[in-house]
């Protein structure tokens, strides 16, 4: 371990977002380290999908800031990034999984282009090695690879959301953001795709923040866990601790409604 | 009552200068594409207006204009435009590549070796490389400034997917002075190459899409391509039927109805300067 993996990956400051006069969220600070996984969970308007487009810089904050350990090792502020740093940054050492999977892929073009794609944003030039990588990522997220070549409107929801996940850790992203990656999906379907990022995420030592109204989810994912009330951070730690054993009403109020005995 | 105005080159001073400005940063910015007011002409949009935009811009009374489409001098298309020219400039045409001093085309690039002091002039239809892949033009704007063309490579991916070779043949993408991604227009990949390091100006122009773009003498112009499938030119593997040339472009040619057919040069100049040969049926 270098010093550098003392310092945590990402850091969040008093994130606030102001929709005009509707709250998004407010004075959010949270702390990720390299191979965590955090769940953002609460109700619906609670400031999720908010949060995790502040963390991943597509939405400005109101105020705070959000700091980055880059692979040089050098932490940055995100918002002093120009913008081709921050594309690069977006294609390279970040993933993002969207809830639709139509909004992470590109639909007409066939699955192992959609695979390929960021290895040639990257410079790849040479197609039977990026097929061969795309292959084995099919393999990895349990698509045939006869389905190399088809196009992602062939796929069912599931596959999609697999096909998904592998275009973003083509290029062994360190940080993947998640915004219900389960949701939409068949309950049979959630529990083999839970799987298949739980294994993911152990074996490639990534750091994830999921956003999840689905306390299951986050049992089975994340190491941590931050509860989410009206835009307000009102309960955070270790995912097991806190739903086990819950401090705040909402939280248990949260935990009894959702969570099987 | 005013007398009719007489325009030399049909657009007025003030258009033209508009034009040459758009030109000259076109030229500053190799394959960088220059948003123009394109202008009206008497005459389609399919006709080739962007290149007789630019055209009218740069010709002088000096000049020596020659016009192709589709490499012949003889078209509907390409005779309306030199009589377009030598009526409303005065300027005297040419059928001769080796003669002009400026040549407008549509979908080709002439056989004979251009030199130092020439300008072809290309009739552009859709001028965005990155127009089928991210329809937005904010998009691909972005894509431009920033040099992200790994979608361009996407598209040639999905070409060897789907055909086991790169199976686009016309209007193949380059990269400009190792910078700008640019639409060459129409023309068969195999003229390609005459692109690059050519000692003749580029210039071209979408009246539709009202984009002006360019290729200075002596600049690389590289066909995209993947290491393991590397850029190849096409022709027909074929002799031209007229003047027996085994190195230029040829088109096919129907002879009869009952499946006759014979492959000549594309270029009519080019084949009209290699001498008699004997015609032979196929
Ligand atoms: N673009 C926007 N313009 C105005 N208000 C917005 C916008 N996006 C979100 N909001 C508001 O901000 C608050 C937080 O919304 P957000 O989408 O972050 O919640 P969420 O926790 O992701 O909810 P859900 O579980 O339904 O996805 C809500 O009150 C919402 O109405
Ligand atoms: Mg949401």
């Amino acid at each position: 371990m270098t010093a550098a993996d003392d310092q945590p990956l990402l850091v969040a400051e008093g994130l606030s977002k102001w929709y005009g006069r509707q709250l998004g969220c407010r004075a959010v600070s949270l702390d990720l380290y390299q191979g965590e996984v955090l769940a953002i969970v609460g109700e619906s308007g609670s400031g999720k999908s908010t949060l995790l487009q502040l963390l991943s810089s597509q939405l400005e904050p109101s105020a705070g800031r959000v700091l980055y350990r880059m692979r040089d090792g050098v932490t940055r502020d995100l918002a002093q990034l120009g913008e081709a740093e921050r594309r690069f940054l977006f294609r390279t050492d970040w993933g993002y999984v969207h809830q639709e999977p139509i909004r992470g892929l590109r639909m007409t073009v066939s699955a192992g282009a959609n695979v390929g794609e960021r290895l040639m944003a990257v410079g790849q030039r040479h197609y039977g090695n990026i097929r061969d990588t795309a292959t084995d990522w099919l393999d990895r997220v349990e698509i045939d690879r006869s389905r190399i070549d088809d196009a992602p409107t062939t796929y069912s929801g599931g596959m999609r959301q697999r096909l998904q996940i592998a275009r973003n850790l083509v290029t062994e992203p360190r940080l993947v953001f998640m915004d219900e990656p389960t949701g939409g999906l068949d309950v049979s379907v959630q529990a083999r795709l839970l799987d298949l990022l739980r294994g993911l995420v152990a074996d490639l030592g990534l750091a994830a923040i999921v956003v999840t109204h689905d306390l299951a989810v986050a049992r089975l994912l994340s190491h941590r866990i931050m509860v989410m009330k009206d835009g307000e951070t009102i309960e955070s730690g270790l995912t097991d601790q806190v739903l086990d054993d819950p401090r705040e009403p909402y939280t248990q109020l949260l935990v009894s409604s959702i969570l099987p005995p | 009552m005013n007398a009719p105005v007489y325009n030399f080159a049909y657009l007025d001073e003030q258009t033209k200068r508009m034009i040459r400005r758009a030109i000259l940063k076109a030229i500053a910015i190799p394959g960088y594409q220059v948003p123009f007011a394109s202008r009206e002409m008497p005459m389609p949009y399919g006709w080739g207006t962007g290149g007789v935009q630019v055209t009218a811009a740069i010709v002088g009374p000096d000049d020596i204009l020659k016009v192709i489409d589709q490499g012949s001098d003889d078209t509907t298309n390409a005779v309306s435009i030199r009589k377009f020219f030598a009526r409303t400039a005065g300027v005297r045409t040419t059928t001769s590549t080796g003669d002009a001093t400026v040549i407008q085309t549509r979908h080709r690039i002439p056989e004979t070796p251009l030199h130092a002091g020439q300008i072809l002039v290309y009739q552009v239809p859709i001028p965005e490389p990155l127009r089928f892949l991210a329809p937005r033009e904010t998009e691909t704007r972005r894509m431009h400034a920033l040099s992200e063309y790994g979608l361009m490579h996407v598209k040639l991916y999905e070409d060897i997917a789907r055909h086991g070779h790169i199976a686009t043949t016309y209007a193949y993408p380059v990269k400009v002075d190792s910078r700008y991604v640019m639409d060459p227009s129409p023309i068969p990949k195999f003229d390609n190459p005459k692109m690059n390091d050519s000692p003749a100006l580029q210039l071209f122009g979408a009246g539709r899409e009202k984009r002006i773009y360019a290729i200075p003498p002596h600049t690389s112009v590289v066909s995209l391509d993947f290491e393991d499938h590397p850029f190849e030119r096409y022709r027909h593997e074929a002799t031209c039927a007229i003047c027996g040339a085994v190195d230029s472009f040829l088109d096919e040619v129907v002879t009869d109805d009952s499946g006759g057919r014979m492959f000549v040069c594309s270029d009519t100049d080019y084949c009209a300067t290699q001498g008699p040969h004997e015609v032979k049926r196929v």
